[in-house]
């Protein structure tokens, strides 16, 4: 065997009709973190659901430090914390009662239960909300809370499921330290992002999925250089004008490609590129007329892997009508 | 062989201690919601104080009963089952409430026993029962109810109350299941209920009404549970005999019979 805390192969799942995972491999090394990437409804969350044991694996095979989900649940069970994408707390209780009711759930020596509970608690930043009901927490302190009580059994394994949702900059800060600090202790974690970005700030690598499959499986850095660190969007006036400006760029540069009025450079020299670019341009009397400079954002990975737009599926397998798949829409309508 | 950190905190513990150590636990935090909002328990208990009131006081007058018995006497075992029919409803609204809250998912990655959710939610409710169904004994005490048997039979009756109350919590721990909701729970609970609280002998004699109805209202398990109740603190008379008390009994064991395991298995593909 290797020592991969976290092993799966061939993994499937249906839901009625759909397939919401269709055959996915990989494997996280102890000690490490592991992102899941994807656009919504990809199947990130289905897959940590099933490694945690709240779903049945359709097919194929999953193990949590050599023990399978399907198998040996209460093994894994016993091994691992789970916080979701909803903070999964009671809102009666109060913070700490939250954290010792876990406790005694996941059968954790009744004496070691108040110390742990008290240290997790600090270390969230929630000492002085500790004994108040949680439905008077805000948004980012249930957030901080369901993530601690996660913690509270010492899993040597930690799935996090979109873990920066609704977190605000200094808590995301402060989450990336304790992921930090926990891998140090030994801990492997499994989270999932829609985000380049966060993904190569918490993921040591990555596997990007896409309709149930993993189409890349990397480093983020990888994934990122295979890009170009900036992309450029060029606007013009209508389609024709930017095509000549895309023959005359794409002349001199790889990376260059239209889309309707727009067109887009991704290169990894970027302030330098956007001076030649400007200037050629200029040159030619072909002014754009909307300038958007980004960071390589997951779309962008979609597009250079799969050659279209990372698109938001909920989970019965309809587009999901949600902002960004939504603003991509208008967007292309704009175009045509 | 791959690596194994076994955490020394975390104890394996077998299924039966765990089950029983769990159902403690998700009592409490059960619990611990009652008491932390009032509202819950206010709510339940003032509803059937109104009925007590209005049945005693507003149309009391108007209700003949058969025999010597007095309208409060009878009345009162009929506001006692309707206190814990409609009290399952909290049931069902406390699981839906977990499973809307994705609490359900966690516990579902817990090595906790898998019977503890469900086990814990009517524990708890049982113990609510007993707390509102003493509370509506001293209500009843207070306006004029009397026990014509004896102490054995007084406890025999709340011990039927409560055992057709913890049924019925198994009935809306289904319903609560399948809808995931609790504003649904909720909405989906009062037509099923209906029928059975107003359309029965609770509050009224069934002589008094058409053939067809007063057929269903005296054969329904809601007015049988009303009946022996009756039998247990009026005596044998026509309005309750042991015959009721045996059909009480054989409803409330046939409920749990097919709604307990309906439950646990609703509950293990819920997500």
């Amino acid at each position: 065997m290797t020592d991969a805390a976290i092993q799966v192969e061939g993994l499937t799942k249906r839901f009625g009709d759909v397939m919401a995972l269709d055959g996915i491999d990989f494997s996280v090394p102890t000690r490490s973190v592991f992102g899941l990437l994807g656009p919504n409804g990809a199947g990130k969350t289905t897959a940590i659901r099933i490694l945690a044991t709240v779903l049945e694996p359709s097919g194929g095979r999953a193990a949590v430090l050599g023990h399978d989900v399907a198998t040996d649940p209460d093994a894994v069970r016993r091994r691992i914390g789970l916080a979701g994408q909803f903070a999964a707390v009671d809102a009666n209780l109060t913070g700490r009662e939250n954290l010792r009711l876990i406790g005694l759930l996941t059968q954790m020596e009744t004496s070691a239960i108040p110390p742990r509970a008290a240290e997790l608690l600090e270390r969230f930043d929630l000492g002085d909300a500790a004994d108040r009901p949680v439905r008077t927490y805000s948004g980012g302190m249930l957030r901080r809370l369901d993530v601690a009580a996660a913690l509270v059994p010492r899993p040597p394994v930690l799935f996090l499921d979109e873990p920066t949702t609704g977190l605000d900059l200094h808590s995301r800060n402060g989450l990336c330290d304790m992921i930090n600090e926990l891998v140090e202790e030994g801990t492997t974690v499994l989270l999932t992002t829609q985000y380049l970005e966060e993904a190569d700030r918490l993921a040591e690598r990555v596997a990007v999925i896409d309709h149930g499959q993993v189409i890349a499986n990397d480093a983020p850095s990888v994934l990122k250089a295979q890009l170009g660190s900036t992309v450029a969007e060029l606007g013009f006036d209508d389609a024709s004008i930017a095509e000549q400006a895309r023959a005359l760029l794409a002349g001199r540069r790889p990376g260059v490609e239209r889309e309707g009025t727009l067109v887009r450079l991704s290169s990894n020299e970027g302030p330098r590129l956007l001076v030649d670019v400007l200037r050629e341009l200029d040159g030619a009397q072909l002014s754009p007329a909307t300038l958007a400079v980004h960071e390589p954002s997951l779309d962008d990975v979609f597009l250079a892997l799969t050659g279209r737009h990372a698109e938001a599926i909920s989970e019965d397998g309809e587009p999901a009508a949600e902002e960004p798949a939504g603003s991509r829409r208008r967007r292309r309508k704009g175009a045509a | 062989m791959s690596i194994d950190v076994t955490t020394e905190v975390v104890r394996e513990r077998s299924l039966p201690v765990r089950a029983i150590r769990d159902t403690i636990a998700i009592t409490g935090r059960n619990l611990i919601a009652y008491r932390r909002v009032p509202q819950l328990l206010v709510f339940s208990t003032i509803q059937p104080v109104i009925f007590v009131v209005m049945f005693r006081y507003v149309f009391g007058g108007a209700i003949h009963i058969r025999g010597s018995v007095s309208y409060v006497d009878f009345l009162m075992p009929g506001v006692f089952v309707q206190t814990v029919v409609f009290g399952a409803i909290a049931t069902a609204i406390g699981l839906a409430s977990d499973m809307k809250s994705g609490l359900m998912e966690r516990f579902r990655s817990l090595p906790m026993a898998r019977s503890a959710v469900l086990a814990g939610r009517t524990t708890a409710d049982l113990a609510r029962n007993v707390f509102v169904v003493l509370l509506m004994l001293v209500v009843g005490f207070l306006v004029g109810f009397r026990i014509h048997t004896d102490v054995l039979g007084l406890l025999g009756g709340i011990l039927l109350l409560l055992a057709f109350g913890y049924a019925m919590c198994w009935i809306f721990a289904t319903v609560g299941l399948i809808v995931g909701d609790p504003e649904t729970a909720q909405a989906a609970a009062f037509p099923v209920l209906a029928p059975l609280v107003f359309a029965s002998t609770l509050f009224v004699d069934s002589a008094s009404m058409p053939g067809w109805l007063a057929a269903w209202a005296d054969h329904q398990p809601v007015s049988l549970t009303a009946k022996a109740v009756r039998y247990l603190t009026l005596g044998d008379s026509p309005l309750g005999r042991s015959s009721d008390l045996w059909a009480a009994l054989a409803w409330i064991a046939g409920i749990l019979i097919v709604f307990a395991p309906l439950a646990v298995r609703r509950y293990r593909r819920a997500i």
